[in-house]
């Protein structure tokens, strides 16, 4: 440790201004920061800077990733082999989806880092941790067969024009890693979106009676039918155990509602991710499942509230992506209202339009807007309130 | 005065030229961003919709600024609209009649150019000021600096989303993923929300090379 220490610190004067090497100043000290406690005093005034900085909350959000990570890749080595007709143990399997997932998750870190590294030296400002977790993020929200030359472009789009062109990490008004998925899911619909994208097959051919669709997908094409004839369970032939589990086939990380509830975990035990917005994002998405199922005109609006619960990227957009503190709403109350909206607009988003399979990427997108807003009135709410209560004497 | 100034003087050619860059009216004077989000999916429409655009602001400056002296200023934009509409139904039917597949792609947008805001802002600003002459080299400038800006869009518009360019294919079938390739053209440029980046990232380049342009 020591020796690095002082390797770093013997290559300073070279990075400063006019020195040699000053075009990398800032990949430089992104790597010194990463590696070392950054060494930030407050030059005047009396301050207290809590260690737990920016490059600690995103370390803590990346931990709280990992369970969903490590099952994606097995599951991802799971449906190949089941959509294959084999059988085989645990290690070939995940090893399988370890191979198939570990480029995209390189591409997404080396574009998007390039990227902020880049434009971090062009401002001379210090590169931002928040592309950590981004960079995670994009890779989990991913069907796994997308080109990774697409990934590299819906990176690159959504580092420049979500993020950089606002002022870089803080300054954004959308989620970036939901930016790059709503732009793959736009301008490559049919790599993003169908019963064929979810499961990577190689060049192995599909056995028979094998659909590859989610159950999103299930129920959507079951809504098509008179309610009579749609087979039990809403046309969903995946139990919910699994569904829980997550052996369904679906985007990298979102299978699993058990590793994402255990993300959960670790972000509410930490702090870091905010308890109200999960909560209020879940009873928004209970609460319209709910008016759904009472009109319940076709199979689709009678799934049962909580059973949406389990399909599709309803969980993983509620603890990971609206609780994003720089695009989410500030304010308390705010949150409440910007958690619930996003429940009920990502379910009617599912349930009411055929053209998206999934409404909560698009959902938490629209609230992302209207979080400054919420925030602006819910603070002038409270600034009447109290006005009201200071009684003037004259 | 300027009876001895040439048709081609230093102060002429200014108008045709400023247009084009340091008050282009799209991304400048942001004027005409409607068009320009409508008709760029393909070069072919929008160069139509460029020269189209170009001579009915040429021609509709060159008369308004001959009869400047006779209008009354009470009802001068009526009047203004009397001309301009006169010109885009010509250009409409010539349009039709030469090229009728253009013509239907660009629907309603030729007749929408009545409501260009770079036409009634030329006219009111500069035709209603000035001579024949300069206000014709004025059309044409504004013209051609809204043109340049729907080419460029469409150009990168029709490459990325459709592959081709004027209507000729340019990536090779065997490219695409149907084909058993690796490409894909890029559906978002297809819908407005991606001409508005464009549109963005023109005006991004165009500021950060000139500052003096930057508003606060």
């Amino acid at each position: 440790m020591k020796v690095l220490r002082n390797w770093f610190d013997k290559q300073k004067p070279h990075l400063e201004k006019g020195g040699k090497f000053h075009m990398f100043k800032s990949g430089f000290e992104a790597i010194e920061v990463f590696l070392f406690v950054p060494n930030h005093t407050t030059k005047q005034g009396t301050h207290i800077r809590d260690y737990v900085d920016l490059k600690r909350t995103m370390s803590v959000v990346i931990v709280a990733l990992i369970p969903a990570l490590l099952f994606g890749m097995y599951n991802v080595g799971y449906q190949h082999f089941v959509a294959t007709g084999q059988q085989l143990s645990f290690w070939p399997v995940f090893g399988f989806g370890f191979l198939k997932v570990l480029p995209i998750i390189i591409v997404s870190y080396v574009v998007g880092l390039g990227i902020e590294i880049a434009a971090a030296q062009m401002r001379g400002h210090e590169v931002n941790e928040g592309y950590l977790v981004t960079g995670m993020l994009i890779p989990l929200v991913l069907p796994v067969t997308t080109p990774l030359w697409m990934v590299a472009i819906a990176v690159a789009f959504s580092v420049v024009f979500a993020k950089e062109v606002f002022g870089g990490t803080g300054m954004n008004i959308w989620n970036p890693a939901l930016v790059a998925r709503a732009f793959l899911f736009f301008a490559y619909p049919s790599q993003m979106s169908g019963d064929s994208v979810w499961i990577s097959l190689g060049d192995k051919a599909i056995i028979d009676g094998f659909s590859g669709a989610t159950p999103l997908s299930q129920a959507a094409a079951a809504a098509a039918k008179p309610i009579a004839e749609v087979a039990a369970n809403h046309g969903i032939s995946y139990s919910l155990m699994d569904m829980f589990l997550g052996f369904i086939p679906g985007s990298i990380g979102e299978t699993s509602k058990l590793a994402i509830l255990i993300g959960a975990a670790i972000l509410l035990f930490t702090r870091i991710g905010s308890w109200k917005i999960m909560l209020s994002t879940v009873l928004g998405g209970l609460f319209m499942g709910t008016i759904l199922n009472i009109f319940a005109v076709n199979s689709y609006m009678a799934v049962p509230a909580w059973q949406h619960l389990m399909m599709g990227g309803f969980a993983f957009g509620a603890v990971f992506m609206a609780t994003d503190p720089v695009s989410g709403a500030q304010t308390n109350r705010g949150k409440w209202i910007y958690g619930f909206l996003i429940g009920v607009f990502g379910i009617m988003i599912r349930v009411v339009n055929p053209a998206y399979p999934e409404g909560i990427m698009l959902a938490i997108l629209i609230m992302n807007m209207f979080a400054p807003l919420i925030d602006y009135y819910v603070v002038q709410g409270n600034i009447k309130r109290r006005l009201k209560r200071a009684i003037v004497k004259a | 005065m300027s009876e001895e100034e040439g048709i081609f003087s230093k102060k002429n050619l200014k108008l045709l030229t400023n247009p084009l860059s340091n008050a282009n009216p799209i991304t400048v004077l942001v004027l005409g961003i409607c068009s320009a989000l409508a008709v760029t999916a393909q070069l072919k429409p929008a160069v139509v919709m460029s020269l189209s655009v170009t001579i009915v602001t040429a021609f509709s400056n060159l008369i308004v600024s001959l009869i400047r002296n006779t209008i009354p200023n009470r009802i001068r934009i009526i009047v203004q609209l009397v001309v301009v509409a006169a010109l885009v139904i010509l250009v409409d039917q010539v349009l039709k009649a030469f090229v009728y597949d253009v013509s239907k792609q660009l629907s309603v947008f030729v007749g929408l150019i009545i409501t260009n805001c770079i036409l009634m802002g030329r006219l009111e600003a500069f035709a209603l000021g000035n001579k024949p002459w300069p206000s014709f080299l004025d059309g044409i400038g504004n013209g051609a600096g809204y043109g340049l800006i729907l080419v460029t869009i469409a150009f990168f518009r029709e490459l990325l989303g459709s592959g081709s360019l004027w209507g000729y294919k340019l990536i090779p079938e065997s490219w695409y993923i149907a084909n058993g390739g690796w490409y894909s053209n890029n559906g978002m440029m297809i819908l407005p929300p991606m001409a508005l980046i464009i549109v963005g990232v023109i005006i991004w380049i165009q500021r950060s090379r000139k500052p003096e342009l930057i508003e606060d």
